[in-house]
């Protein structure tokens, strides 16, 4: 009833979720059902990929959810991707067991390499997988609290709190290239076997996380959707857009700021938690603040403040550089640079504002 | 022996500790008719006087209009007012039980203390109903926000306010397409939306077309009455046409006060103000 009622409004949303229903049934199809030597085979290579795509996708919607509707241009929204990516890698590395180089059954190879005799406290329970689901969606969380609840109560804003999340990033990349954080330094976490028991090569179990990504994506987007088209959402925009105004209203701003933000964190470490099994690695590289910025771009070509916007601006940007970073290697930089600035002037709005224009000349 | 007096001294029964009292936040308290207390105000910034021991007590339902040149600390006074700067020294009241002094922004504006300010600052990106939505007094915190949904009562409001500011026809549209003195009536309309006890009207008329002025005189005097009503203006003949009472602030404090005949034949505000 609530959600008719929000979708009513949403004609976008309602063809993003359909599409979705449809790849998630026919790529299966394609993939394991149609005959390998049939042209309307699909790859698990290519299988993978679109996960992946998803994934970010995921990661676009977290990123517009505050960029977009609160306003916070935050450039360190890969580091919750990472962390939930990390908390991840660590249950997959803890399921190697014996059958890594080393053969340690409880120590991770790289601990081995570094001749630590015992596994760390913060490494306990991630041989389970509930626990690390739920630090998937708590350290993020946990993270994004603290940093909002620092910044935005001494009302940081604008540029210096874009500057400060940029920070918090690189500050997290640095600790996590060090040997001595326990995350395998700089070559991050890598080398898994399986999932749940499932063996992480398998057709099968490539599959089922891309049907996972693409469930993760919807989920993200409605509940997303039912956050802004509720009273929380109008209060989010009217802080966007005239903050004092807004606590002048009765408001509490930074409250409004911290929860979203919080719960865009969450969602950005699920994208990563999903992310990390499909590539197969995380290092420390994640937290790179250029894969924030990069991100950024995704949004703002796909069209900010619309949710659907930057879902289809993570997709686009990202086949993109599929296919340009194989077809012309030296380009890419300078293609996506070029998308970069074609968008901002000639659609602010982004690619869907495209639709909006077309309709106004109608 | 000591041990048992100290039990003793625990275990009476007449008293309740402090801690078991739930705090009651006080309410707004006009029995003595007076709304707003500002008693000896003090404000510098950087060496300037901005208010100088200020006095004024304005009552319950009057339309009270302040006049002054510029720098004559009208805005910082409704600043203090509303909890965005601290006075130096003073007391300021709302009632006889809430100390302005001791409360934040949303507290006060939560108390019923409602401002408008000089620029219209509506929320443009929204439609003009969904302004006086986010205006509306209601539970403010996170999760309410979150599962709230429009009643009957407050869709009734919202209709009423519409009426009263005369933006029934553009409901619907974002106000960022309203004209300016479309945009100064509908924040008053979100002021009238928290059903405030006070409201604080800086010029309302800058910048608007005779008719609008006029429009915007009998919507402030029909509030008069039913909320207090404070307008700061710059228009004389503005003030004129709404004011029972005026009062002249010059340098930070009270230069003079009374009816706009009593005002404006007064010689000191002739010299400061009215004379030029």
């Amino acid at each position: 009833m609530l959600l008719m009622n929000i979708f009513k409004n949403d004609r976008p949303g309602v063809w993003l979720l359909a599409i979705l229903l449809v790849v998630s049934i026919v790529v299966p199809v394609l993939n394991l059902l149609v005959a390998e030597s049939s042209i309307f085979h699909l790859s698990t290579y290519t299988v993978t990929l679109l996960g992946k795509y998803l994934t970010y996708a995921l990661l676009a919607l977290a990123a517009d959810l505050v960029w977009g509707y609160l306003g916070i241009l935050t450039l360190g929204h890969a580091a919750f991707f990472a962390l939930g990516g990390y908390a991840m890698g660590m249950y997959l590395m803890r399921q190697i067991g014996e059958r890594g180089v080393y053969g340690d059954p409880v120590l991770p190879d790289f601990m081995v390499f570094l001749n630590w005799q015992e596994l760390p406290w913060f490494w306990f329970g991630f041989d389970q997988f509930w626990f690390a689901a739920l630090m998937v969606m708590v350290v993020p969380g946990i993270l994004a609290y603290v940093f909002g609840y620092l910044t935005f109560r001494s009302r940081v804003t604008g540029v210096y709190l874009s500057i400060i999340t940029q920070a918090m990033t690189y500050a997290l990349m640095l600790a996590f290239f060090r040997n001595e954080m326990g995350f395998g330094g700089n070559n991050g976490l890598t080398d898994f076997k399986d999932i749940l028991g499932f063996d992480l090569r398998a057709d099968s179990t490539r599959i089922a996380l891309f049907l996972a990504s693409a469930a993760a994506l919807a989920i993200g987007y409605v509940l997303s959707r039912i956050i802004v088209s509720s009273r929380l959402g109008l209060a989010s925009v009217a802080i966007r857009d005239a903050e004092s105004r807004s606590r002048f209203c009765g408001y509490r701003v930074e409250n409004i700021k911290l929860w979203v933000f919080v719960f865009s964190a969450i969602m950005a470490g699920v994208a990563g938690a999903l992310y990390v099994p499909q590539v197969g690695i995380i290092n420390p590289g994640e937290f790179s603040p250029l894969n924030s910025i990069e991100l950024l771009i995704w949004v703002a070509i796909g069209g900010r403040g619309t949710l659907y916007g930057a879902i289809i601006g993570a997709m686009l940007v990202n086949y993109s550089k599929t296919y340009f970073t194989a077809a012309l290697p030296e380009m890419w930089l300078y293609a996506l640079g070029a998308l970069f600035i074609l968008v901002t002037l000639y659609l602010p709005k982004g690619i869907v504002g495209l639709r909006n224009m077309w309709r106004e000349k109608a | 022996m000591k041990a048992m007096q100290i039990l003793r001294e625990f275990s009476r029964r007449d008293r309740v500790f402090d801690f078991l009292i739930k705090a009651m936040p006080p309410e707004l308290d006009v029995s003595h008719n007076i709304i707003l207390y500002l008693e000896g105000l003090n404000k510098s910034f950087d060496g300037f006087k901005a208010i100088n021991n200020l006095n004024l007590y304005i009552e319950t339902g009057e339309l009270r209009c302040i006049i002054g040149p510029n720098g004559a600390g009208k805005s910082t006074m409704m600043d203090i007012i509303t909890g965005k700067t601290r006075p130096d020294t003073g007391q300021a009241w709302f009632g006889q039980r809430l100390n302005l002094l001791e409360m934040d922004e949303p507290e006060i504006a939560e108390a019923g203390i409602g401002r408008k300010f000089q620029k219209p600052t509506v929320f443009e990106n929204l439609t003009v109903s969904q302004n006086l939505e986010l205006a509306m007094s209601q539970d403010k915190r996170v999760w309410p926000l979150l599962v709230a949904r429009l009643n009957t009562e407050q869709r009734e409001l919202i209709d009423e306010v519409l009426t009263i500011i005369g933006l029934n026809a553009l409901a619907a549209d974002p106000a960022g397409k309203l004209s300016h003195g479309q945009k100064q009536w509908l924040e008053i309309g979100m002021l009238l939306m928290q059903k405030p006890a006070l409201l604080l009207v800086d010029e309302p008329v800058a910048g608007m077309t005779h008719q609008e002025m006029e429009r915007t005189a009998e919507l402030l005097t029909s509030l008069a009455g039913k909320h207090t009503v404070i307008v700061v203006e710059h228009d004389m003949d503005f003030v004129r046409s709404i004011a029972r009472k005026v009062t002249v602030l010059h340098q930070g404090s009270v230069l003079a006060e009374g009816s706009m005949a009593e005002v404006q034949s007064d010689p000191r505000v002739i010299e400061v103000y009215l004379g030029e």
